[in-house]
C-alpha cells in the first residue's frame, strides 16, 4: 500500500471570530451537498481556523473560495483507536517514541469505532511509525 | 511670576519691532537650506521684500511633507558639526521627521520651558517628576533641562511602572509632575487602588495630547493639583511653545520667539482674531532648523484681547486637527504611516481600519487588517506569526503598541473618494 493513500486532505478555513461565520461555512457546504465527517475550530486572538474532513474537499474549496472565504488544504492522517481506556495512549505513545510531534489533533467516535485525526510535523514518518506500532490507518478513499 | 519679565511683557510696538528684526534674520538663515532657496526663488521673494510683518504672507507655507522629503538632514541650516542634538517625531509615512538643535537652540528652548514653569508659579523650591519618555520624544529632555535651569529638583522618572512613580512622589515629596493627561488619570487611579496619598503635589503640567475641561476638573480633584495645559511640537523645538498662565484660559504662545498666523486650512487665507483656523508658526529664533510659515495642523484661534497677566494675546487651547493625525497616548500617528507599514508586509492586504478606544483612561489602538489570500497556509500558528509580525512592524515605525486583528480577505470596507479608515471612539474624558 502506498503511503500517500493514507494522506487525507483536510480543508482549513480562515474565519474571524464573530457570530455567524461557522453558519456561513456550513451553509455553503450544505448547498453543495458536501458531508462533514469531522471538524474542529482552533481559535487565536480574534480569529480562528475551521478545520474539516469532508467527503468532497475540492468541491468544498471551490465553493468556499467563490464565496470569498480563504481556504487551504492541509495534509492529515486518521488513525483508528480502540474505543476504550488507553486507546489514545497507544497511538500517542507510538508517535512520541518515534519523535514525531503532534501539532494538533481531534477525534470522533462513530459507527466504525473511534478515529483520531492527526496533524503531525512529518507525515511519512508518522505513517511508518503507526504501521510498525501495529496501528490502523484509515485510507483517504474511505472519506473522500 | 516671570522668568524674563522684560521680554514676556514687551509693549506691542517693541514686540513687533523685535519680531520683524528676527523674521529678517530667519529669512537669511533659511537661505542655507536648499528647499527654501528654491522655494523662495520660485516665488520671487528676496530678503529686501520683507519690510513689515505682514510681508510674511508673500512667503509660501512649509508643510510636514516637505520635511519628510528633506529626510534626514535636508532642513538643517548649519553644518552637522554645529548640531548638538537630534530628536525625531512622527513622519507622515515610514520615516520620522528629524529635528536638530544647536547649542544655542537648546539654551533658548530650556529658557522657554523655564518661562512656562515660572509662569505657573514653580521655582527652585519645587521637586519635579518628569513622567514622559526620555528618548527621541522631545517632552523628556525638553522639560528636564528647563526645570534644571530654574533650579528645581528634577526626577527623570520617565514612563512606566506606575507604582514606583507613586512611591517616588511620596518618598521624595514631589510637588510638580509632568505627563500626558491620560497617564495622570491612570496614575490617580493606581494611587487610589494602593490607597496612597499624594499630599505633596501642588502642580500638574499636562500636554502632548488634547484634553477637555471636564478632564481638568477630574484630575485636579483626584490628584490635588492645579492643572496647566502645555503645548508644543517638535518642529518648533518641542514642548514650551505655548502654555497656560494662572488665568488658565487659553495658551500663551511666546510672541518674541514664534510669529503666529491663523489660516483657513482649506484656502490658506489668513484669518483675523477670534476666528478659528489652523495655527501657522514662523519660529523666529531657531538656528539649526529655521522654518517659514510652518503649518502645525492644530486648530485654534487668537483671542481679541490681551491677557490680564501682561503677556499679550493668547491662543485658545487646541481643539482639533486640520489633518487626520491621531494622538495616541501622547504619540502622534498618521494613518498614512500605518498604510506605509502594511504595504511592506506581503502577508496582509493594504486595506485597514483603525479603532481608537480609551480603556482605563489609556488610549488603545486596534488595527483590522485583511490576511492576504495567497499567504494562508491553513495553519493557525502561521496566522499568529503574521499577526505578531504586523504588531512588531507597526511598533517599530509608530513606536506604539497596537492590537492587530486579522480579518478575512475582502471583508473591510473599500472607499471610493475620501477614505474614512479611522473610528475614534474616545469620549470627552
Amino acid at each position: 500500500m502506498k503511503k500517500n493513500a493514507f494522506v487525507i486532505k483536510q480543508i482549513s478555513v480562515f474565519s474571524e471570530n464573530k457570530p455567524g461565520r461557522l453558519a456561513a461555512i456550513a451553509k455553503a457546504l450544505q448547498e453543495e451537498k458536501i458531508n462533514i465527517l469531522a471538524f474542529s475550530i482552533a481559535e487565536a486572538d480574534g480569529f480562528g481556523v475551521v478545520r474539516a474532513l469532508v467527503d468532497k474537499p475540492h468541491k468544498a474549496h471551490e465553493k468556499l473560495g467563490k464565496l470569498g472565504f480563504n481556504a487551504a488544504f492541509t495534509d492529515v492522517i486518521a488513525v483508528r483507536m480502540k474505543d476504550e481506556p488507553g486507546g489514545l495512549h497507544e497511538i500517542a505513545r507510538v508517535l512520541g517514541e518515534g519523535k514525531i510531534n503532534i501539532e494538533y489533533a481531534y477525534a470522533y467516535s462513530g459507527k466504525e469505532g473511534a478515529v483520531l485525526i492527526l496533524r503531525v510535523d512529518n507525515v511519512e514518518s508518522a505513517i511508518t511509525a503507526i504501521q510498525k506500532g501495529g496501528g490502523t490507518l484509515l485510507e483517504s478513499s474511505l472519506f473522500q | 511670576m516671570f522668568w524674563d519679565e522684560k521680554v514676556e511683557t514687551l509693549p506691542k510696538r517693541e514686540l513687533e519691532r523685535l519680531q520683524l528684526k528676527r523674521l529678517k534674520k530667519t529669512f537669511l538663515q533659511v537661505q542655507n537650506v536648499e528647499f527654501y532657496r528654491e522655494k523662495l526663488k520660485a516665488a520671487r521673494i528676496r530678503p529686501s521684500d520683507i519690510r513689515t510683518l505682514d510681508d510674511i504672507q508673500k512667503i509660501p507655507f512649509t508643510r510636514k511633507q516637505d520635511l519628510r522629503d528633506g529626510y534626514p538632514f535636508g532642513f538643517f541650516a548649519v553644518p552637522l558639526q554645529q548640531v548638538v542634538r537630534i530628536h525625531t517625531t512622527s513622519g507622515t509615512t515610514g520615516k520620522p521627521t528629524v529635528v536638530g538643535y544647536t547649542r544655542k537652540d537648546l539654551e533658548t528652548w530650556a529658557n522657554l520651558i523655564a518661562r512656562n514653569m515660572t509662569m505657573v508659579g514653580l521655582s527652585d523650591c519645587d521637586v519635579f517628576q518628569n513622567m514622559v519618555n526620555y528618548g527621541m520624544f522631545t517632552g523628556g529632555l525638553g522639560f528636564h533641562y528647563g526645570a534644571e535651569k530654574i533650579g528645581m529638583t528634577v526626577i527623570p522618572s520617565a514612563t512606566g511602572n506606575t507604582r514606583r512613580q507613586i512611591e517616588m512622589i511620596q518618598d521624595f515629596g514631589v510637588t510638580a509632575i509632568h505627563c500626558t493627561p491620560s497617564y495622570a488619570m491612570h496614575l490617580a487611579e493606581v494611587a487610589e487602588e494602593m490607597d496612597a496619598r499624594l499630599e505633596s503635589l501642588t502642580t500638574g503640567l499636562f500636554g502632548a495630547e488634547p484634553w477637555s475641561g471636564s478632564m481638568r476638573t477630574e484630575l485636579e480633584k483626584k490628584l490635588g493639583v492645579t492643572a496647566f495645559d502645555s503645548y508644543g511640537i517638535s518642529e518648533l523645538f518641542g514642548p514650551g511653545v505655548a502654555f497656560e498662565c494662572p488665568e488658565r484660559n487659553g495658551l500663551h504662545i511666546w510672541h518674541d520667539c514664534y510669529l503666529v498666523e491663523i489660516i483657513n486650512p482649506a484656502t490658506g487665507e489668513v484669518l483675523g482674531d477670534g476666528e478659528r483656523g489652523e495655527l501657522v508658526v514662523t519660529p523666529l529664533v531657531k538656528e539649526a532648523m529655521p522654518l517659514l510659515r510652518y503649518r502645525t495642523g492644530d486648530i485654534t484661534m487668537r483671542f481679541e484681547d490681551d491677557c490680564l497677566c501682561g503677556r499679550a494675546k493668547k491662543v485658545s487651547r487646541i481643539t482639533g486637527r486640520s489633518d487626520d493625525m491621531l494622538v495616541i497616548r501622547g504619540i502622534n500617528v498618521f494613518p498614512s504611516q500605518i498604510e506605509h507599514v502594511l504595504l511592506k508586509i506581503p502577508e496582509v492586504g493594504n486595506q485597514f481600519m483603525v479603532y481608537v478606544d480609551r480603556i482605563n483612561h489609556l488610549d488603545e489602538m486596534t488595527i483590522d487588517v485583511e490576511i492576504n489570500r495567497d499567504y494562508f497556509s491553513g495553519e493557525l500558528q502561521d496566522l499568529a506569526r503574521i499577526q505578531k509580525k504586523v504588531v512588531k512592524e507597526l511598533r517599530d515605525t509608530l513606536e506604539l503598541r497596537t492590537t492587530v486583528k486579522l480579518v478575512e480577505p475582502g471583508s473591510l470596507p473599500r472607499f471610493e473618494g475620501k477614505a474614512k479608515r479611522v473610528i475614534d471612539r474616545r469620549g470627552e474624558i
